[in-house]
């Protein structure tokens, strides 16, 4: 076959898949956010974002992935250094960190919750050991702080094992010889850290970010079990609008706007990881 | 003023022992050659100097000073590796200048070291460029520079020619010999390329098994090698070994043919020559040629003398076929033997 033609030809039945699948949907939901049964209209957009709760529930999510991204970047950073420093052991403690990845989000949630809910482990914990008299309702509208501390804690446990192994990975492939050469040439620990680690990772460290920050834009399951309707974000509009209010097109507007805060922080981090021109990593 | 003391250096990586008791100085503004086939621990030996290991037991001294116990970066050393490690993400500037940075040098001190040095490698032109935009032998060139730009006491050179093509080998072993002679620093180059070690060194440590077979001048090594592994491996071919039986009185019978050796008393050692050192005579040892390969320069004959392997250079004049009987005379003083129990020279 013409060499020229294969490599179209190869990519082919994925594209298809992609096609029948992620696109054509794409394009349905489009169609229905952009129409209120008869013709083009911005109605469902304006719908949505002038609800009292929409500006709360893209703060709620911005803020849960301010919190929650940066510092499952350092934690994985972190674990990953220290994975690949380890001689012995290290599939074993890398399997151990990544069982958090094998369960469901919903899952996840209820763990929490049985951690934090009013007859939870934390609750007995405090009142086996005598701080408290009675267990005390942690998750409720009077205490905020906390839904958010228990909802940020949940999806660091839960997700920060899928920025590790892709960090594990990216470590495993700067050869060792650029860290001897840093060593020779006077670069400490924490210098041969930031000068090679981290720029030699950047291909791996924006694959993560991207992955981490979409995940968490599109947050539900977690927050759904935790925080209920205290803590309102909008996939759970999105959700709320589809099978509540069964208003089909203000879910799929809400889902459009999700994309759009998707795709612009992919750009961002892109562009801020980009490897410079000429440089081969 | 940085003369380099090994003493009593070992290492031992589990149950294997990689080096043997070293003791090894190096003069200043030396130029050592640590010299040996692959897994003989020349590396190793290398890489304790430079601190990226540590030796189980022994000291080293660098101008005076301990130095086994100090981080790579307070040793006074700098390192040119065997791929380069010419890091990618960083221009050829930075790559240069980097150790300078490190050790927080100000920018205009940096920049001026930075060009003297990429000046002297001739790369001065591509300071701009990163690592994925050069040739290997530019990247050898960058690797070299950032080492020199340390104005380091001692460089250490792990075989920082390999990876390039024969004529560009050639090229940079004359040009980093001049490079390094001018700079005025202390070095040890590991190689596995004898020619490389013979044309560069001032001095050769032939490195066997994990100990140094020999230490001396490239053409001391090469005339009168210490042990018969030395005299194996070095030369291109090596020396032609023979058994040699007593004769009493310091003569010795080898392949029919009487030579004065050494007077001990041993029932039979070992007689060396090198392909060289030999010439068509009207006495001499009878040898077989089985394969004759003109080298334009020379004719190397492989021959059979009494089921031993021999080889001979001559003239390439002379017309030679496989299985014409050769009378070759050696060289009465390029002669050497060895004791074929200790393995040592005899003389």
């Amino acid at each position: 076959m013409n060499p020229r033609i294969l490599p179209y030809v190869l990519i082919l039945p994925v594209t298809l898949f992609l096609c029948l699948f992620f696109l054509y949907p794409f394009v349905l939901v489009s169609q229905q956010a952009f129409s209120t049964g008869s013709g083009f209209t911005l109605d469902n957009f304006k719908d949505v974002m002038s609800h009292w709760k929409f500006p709360i529930s893209l703060k709620n999510t911005l803020y849960l992935a301010a919190a929650v991204v940066p510092f499952q970047l350092a934690l994985a950073l972190l674990m990953a250094t220290m994975v690949s420093k380890m001689k012995k052991g290290r599939d074993l403690v890398l399997y151990v960190w990544t069982i958090p990845l094998g369960i469901s989000d919903l899952a996840a949630g209820i763990i929490w919750l049985a951690i934090f809910e009013q007859s939870g482990f934390l609750n007995s914990m405090m009142s086996g050991l005598g701080f408290i008299d009675r267990p005390m309702n942690l998750l409720s509208y009077q205490t905020p702080a906390l839904v958010f501390l228990a909802i940020a804690l949940a999806e660091i446990w839960r997700a920060t094992a899928i920025m590790l192994v892709i960090l594990v990975a990216g470590i495993g492939l700067i050869p060792k010889e650029y860290y001897e050469a840093a060593e020779v040439f006077g670069a400490s620990p924490w210098k041969r850290f930031t000068r090679i680690t981290l720029p030699l990772l950047r291909p791996s460290l924006s694959t993560a970010l991207v992955l981490r920050v979409i995940l968490a834009f599109e947050v539900f399951a977690v927050v759904q079990a935790l925080g209920g309707t205290l803590f309102p974000v909008l996939m759970g509009e999105t959700y709320k609008y589809q099978f509540e209010l069964l208003d089909g097109g203000s879910a799929a507007a809400i889902a459009l706007i999700i994309l759009l805060i998707s795709i612009a922080f992919t750009l961002l981090i892109l562009r801020a990881l980009r490897v410079p021109k000429g440089a081969t990593i | 003023m940085a003369v380099i003391e090994i003493k009593n250096v070992a290492k031992r990586f589990g149950d294997y022992q990689a080096l043997h008791d070293i003791n090894m100085t190096i003069e200043d503004q030396e130029f050592m050659c640590l010299l040996g086939a692959s897994g003989c621990g020349k590396s190793t030996l290398l890489r304790i100097i430079a601190g990226l290991e540590t030796a189980t037991s022994g000291e080293v001294w660098i101008g005076g000073r301990r130095i086994d116990n100090l981080s790579p970066k307070d040793r006074g050393i700098s390192m040119v590796f065997q791929n380069y490690a010419v890091f990618p993400h960083l221009t050829v500037f930075e790559n240069i200048g980097f150790g300078l940075r490190m050790q927080k040098l100000p920018n205009d001190e940096v920049k001026r070291r930075v060009e003297r040095t990429a000046e002297l490698m001739h790369i001065e032109q591509l300071l701009k460029r990163y690592s994925g935009e050069l040739s290997g032998g530019q990247r050898q060139r960058v690797a070299v520079a950032r080492a020199l730009a340390m104005e380091p006491d001692v460089i250490l050179m792990d075989e920082p020619l390999s990876n390039l093509d024969a004529l560009l080998r050639m090229e940079m072993r004359a040009e980093l010999k001049g490079v390094l002679a001018e700079s005025k620093t202390t070095a040890i180059y590991v190689t596995h390329d004898q020619v490389e070690a013979m044309s560069m060194a001032d001095r050769i440590s032939v490195m066997h098994e994990g100990r140094i077979a020999q230490n001396a001048t490239p053409v001391e090594v090469y005339r009168n090698p210490a042990e018969k592994f030395v005299a194996g491996f070095i030369g291109n071919p090596p020396m032609n070994f023979l058994d040699a039986k007593s004769a009493g009185s310091g003569n010795w019978t080898v392949a029919g043919q009487s030579f004065a050796g050494p007077a001990i008393d041993k029932a039979a050692i070992e007689f060396a020559i090198r392909p060289e050192d030999m010439a068509p005579a009207e006495t001499g040892i009878a040898a077989t040629a089985r394969v004759v390969e003109p080298l334009g320069a020379h004719l190397l004959v492989t021959c059979d003398v009494g089921g031993t392997l021999f080889r001979a250079v001559l003239d390439s004049d002379l017309v030679v076929h496989p299985g014409d009987i050769l009378t070759l005379a050696p060289q009465a003083d390029r002669i050497r033997w060895f004791d074929p129990e200790t393995t040592q020279a005899l003389s």
